[in-house]
C-alpha cells in the first residue's frame, strides 16, 4: 500500500525499533557475565565477560535466589490455577443462570473494573492486616482469584461460543449443574482459560506492589521484592545482582520464544475484542 | 421446569402432597440457590478484598491512625487529613509530577506506535511481521522491577553505558559537533538531578508500553477492508492521505481504547519511578515522586495510615476526572469509529 517508502527504509526502522527494544535484555545478560568494576569501565564490556561462575556466587551470599524463585513460582501458579477455576465457576453462574439480582451483580462488578488498584491499595493491606494473613504467600495470590477481568473474559467467551440448548441437553440427560459446568462447559473454553492463564502468571509473577506491602520476611519474598531490596545496599556487587535480573526474567523469555502469539493475543485481549 | 410439573401433579393427589413436598421445596430452594454458588467466590472475595475495604477507607481517611497502634489508636479527625492535604508541598508536587508524566510518558508511546503499527501492517507479511511485532512487545511481559534496575545501571552517572556512548558520539567525525556539549557536561547525573530525573523515568516507561500499544493498533489496521484503500486509490488518494484519511478515522476505537490505558496507568506509575530513585523518597528535591509513591511513602514510611488513605481518595478523584475530561472529548468520537 506504501509505495513512496521503500522497503529498505522501512525494514530500517524497524531494526531499529528492535534493536532499541533488545538492547537492555542483551545488556543484562552479558553484565551478569562481568564484575561491577567491569561493568563500569571504560570503554563499556560489549563482550561476554568470565565472571559468571563468580557472580552466581555473590547472588547466592546475596540471598537464598533458587527458594526466592521457588516462592514466585508458588505464587504466580496458584494465583493463575485458582483464577482459572473460580473465575470460569463464576462465569458459568452469570452465563447459565438467570436470577434476581443478576444484572445489579454484573453491574456492580464491571463498575468495579473503574476502581484504580491504588485507590485499594491502603484498604486492601488493612483488610489482609486484620485477617491476620499479613506477610503470607496466601494474601498475595488469593485474592484476585476472583477478579472482575478474569470473569468478564471467560463470560464473554461462553457467550460467543456455547449454545444454550447445549445445557439443556445435558440437562435433559440427567447430568448436574456442576458436572454440566465440569464436563460440559470447561472443556469448550479451553482458549479462554488459556488466555486468562496467561495474564494471571505475568501479573502475578511480575508482581512488586503487592509483595513490597504484605511481605515482611525474608524468607518469603519473591524475586522482584527481592532484586529490589539489594539495589541499594554498599558496594552492591552489579554483575551479582543483574544475573538475578536476567533469571527473573528468563522463564517469562523463554515462554514467550514458543507463545508469542497466544500471550499477545492474551494480554490485549480486554483491547482488541472491546 | 421440571418443579412445576411436579407440584402440579401433587395438587392432584392430597396424599402425594405430603409426601412429596419437603424434597420438592428443597429441589426448588435448591435450584434457586445454584447460581448463586457458582457466583459465590466472586460474592465473597468481593465483599471481603473491595467492597468493605473502600468503605473502611472512607471512614478511614476522616481518622488518624497509626496501624502499629492497634484499633485503638484510632482518633477522628474529621477532616483534617483533606485540609492538610491542601497544604502539603509534597502532594502538590508529587501530582504535578505525575501529570508531566503522564503526558510526556504517555504521548510518545501513541505517536510512535500508531505509525509503526501502519507500517507493520502495510508493508510486512507473516513472520516477518511476527517476529517484528512480537520483538518490540517483549517489554511488556517483562517485570516493571526487572526493567527499571537495568536502566538504573544504564543511567549510571559514574560511566553508565549511556554517558559513555554520548562521549564516544562526541568523537565522532561530523555528528560530534552535536554532541560537543558532552565532554563538559560529565558525568550527566539522569537519576540525580531533578532535572532530569523525570525525563529518564518517561524513556523507560515509553520503552515498556510502546509495543504494547503497536500490538492494539496492528490489530486495529488489519480491520480496515482493503477495499477502501483501492477505493481511495482510485479517488488519486496520496499515500500519506489514505494513512491520513482512510486508516486513522478507522481506527479510532482502539486510539481510543489504547489512550484510556496509557491515561488509567500513567496516571498510577509507581514501580519505575520506585526503583530508579532507589526508593529514596522520590529522587533529589522529590522531582521523580508520583502520587502513587507519596501514597506509599506516607502509608509504609510515615505510617499514616488514615492521611494515605485521604490521599488516595484525592488520587482517585484526579484520575476520575482526568478519565471523564477523556471520555467526554474523546469518547463519541472513539466508540462510534466514524467520523
Amino acid at each position: 500500500m506504501i509505495r513512496s517508502l521503500p522497503k529498505f527504509s522501512t525494514h530500517a526502522i524497524m531494526i531499529i525499533g528492535v534493536l532499541i527494544t533488545i538492547f537492555p535484555f542483551v545488556w543484562v545478560a552479558l553484565m551478569s557475565t562481568h564484575t561491577r568494576s567491569d561493568i563500569y569501565s571504560s570503554p563499556p564490556p560489549f563482550y561476554v565477560g568470565s565472571n559468571l561462575i563468580q557472580n552466581y556466587g555473590k547472588l547466592l551470599e546475596l540471598m537464598p535466589f533458587w527458594s526466592i524463585l521457588w516462592n514466585s513460582l508458588y505464587v504466580s501458579v496458584m494465583g493463575t490455577a485458582g483464577a482459572v477455576l473460580f473465575c470460569s465457576m463464576c462465569a458459568f453462574g452469570f452465563f447459565a443462570y438467570d436470577f434476581r439480582g443478576k444484572n445489579l451483580i454484573f453491574g456492580i462488578m464491571i463498575a468495579s473494573m473503574m476502581v484504580p488498584p491504588v485507590l485499594m491499595l491502603i484498604p486492601s493491606f488493612l483488610t489482609i492486616k486484620f485477617l491476620g494473613i499479613l506477610d503470607t504467600h496466601f494474601a498475595l495470590w488469593f485474592p484476585g482469584v476472583a477478579n472482575a477481568f478474569g470473569i468478564f473474559l471467560i463470560r464473554q467467551y461462553m457467550l460467543n461460543t456455547i449454545n444454550r440448548d447445549l445445557l439443556d441437553a445435558a440437562k435433559v440427560d440427567g447430568a448436574s449443574d456442576f458436572r454440566i459446568y465440569w464436563s460440559v462447559v470447561l472443556p469448550l473454553i479451553k482458549p479462554a482459560l488459556a488466555t486468562l492463564g496467561i495474564v494471571m502468571f505475568i501479573g502475578l509473577w511480575n508482581n512488586f506492589l503487592g509483595p513490597l506491602i504484605l511481605i515482611s520476611s525474608s524468607e518469603k519474598q519473591v524475586l522482584t521484592l527481592a532484586l529490589r531490596s539489594v539495589q541499594s545496599i554498599a558496594n552492591s556487587p552489579w554483575g551479582a545482582i543483574m544475573l538475578g535480573t536476567f533469571l527473573s526474567m528468563v522463564p517469562l523469555l523463554l515462554a514467550f520464544l514458543f507463545f508469542s502469539k497466544q500471550m499477545m493475543a492474551g494480554l490485549t485481549a480486554g483491547a482488541v475484542k472491546g | 421446569m421440571s418443579a412445576i410439573v411436579e407440584s402440579s401433579t401433587d395438587s392432584l393427589s392430597a396424599r402425594g402432597t405430603v409426601r412429596r413436598r419437603a424434597p420438592d421445596k428443597r429441589r426448588v430452594l435448591k435450584k434457586r440457590l445454584m447460581p448463586w454458588l457458582f457466583i459465590s467466590p466472586y460474592l465473597v472475595l468481593f465483599i471481603m478484598f473491595t467492597a468493605f475495604p473502600l468503605g473502611f477507607s472512607i471512614f478511614l481517611s476522616f481518622h488518624e491512625w497509626n496501624p502499629t497502634s492497634g484499633l485503638d489508636g484510632m482518633n477522628f479527625v474529621g477532616l483534617t487529613h483533606y485540609a492538610d492535604i491542601i497544604t502539603d508541598p509534597w502532594l502538590w508536587k508529587s501530582l504535578y509530577n505525575t501529570v508531566w508524566l503522564a503526558i510526556v510518558a504517555g504521548v510518545p508511546q501513541h505517536l510512535i506506535a500508531i505509525p509503526v503499527a501502519y507500517l507493520l501492517v502495510s508493508v510486512f507479511k507473516g513472520a516477518l511481521r511476527h517476529f517484528y511485532t512480537a520483538t518490540m512487545f517483549i517489554p511488556f511481559i517483562t517485570s516493571t522491577v526487572a526493567i527499571s534496575l537495568i536502566f538504573y545501571t544504564i543511567y549510571s552517572g559514574n560511566s553508565g553505558i549511556l554517558n559513555q556512548w554520548l562521549l564516544a558520539l562526541s568523537d565522532v567525525p561530523v555528528i560530534g559537533a552535536l554532541f560537543a556539549w558532552v565532554p563538559d557536561a560529565m558525568p550527566i547525573r539522569w537519576l540525580s538531578s531533578s532535572a532530569l530525573i523525570k525525563p529518564a523515568i518517561a524513556f523507560v516507561v515509553v520503552w515498556k508500553y510502546t509495543g504494547f500499544n503497536i500490538v492494539i493498533y496492528s490489530a486495529g489496521f488489519l480491520t480496515v477492508s482493503k477495499d477502501l484503500y483501492d477505493a481511495a486509490e482510485v479517488d488519486g488518494c496520496s499515500a500519506w492521505q489514505k494513512f491520513w484519511h482512510v486508516a486513522l478515522p478507522m481506527i479510532r476505537p482502539f486510539v481510543f481504547f489504547a489512550l484510556t490505558l496509557t491515561i488509567i496507568g500513567n496516571l498510577q506509575l509507581f514501580e519505575e519511578p520506585f526503583v530508579l530513585t532507589a526508593g529514596d523518597s522520590g529522587g533529589v528535591a522529590q522531582s521523580g515522586l508520583t502520587a502513587s509513591y507519596y501514597l506509599y511513602l506516607a502509608g509504609w514510611e510515615w505510617h499514616q495510615m488514615g492521611y494515605a488513605t485521604a490521599v488516595s481518595w484525592i488520587l482517585f478523584l484526579f484520575i476520575a476526572v482526568i478519565t471523564s475530561v477523556h471520555f467526554y472529548f474523546n469518547g463519541r468520537k472513539g466508540m462510534g469509529g466514524d467520523r
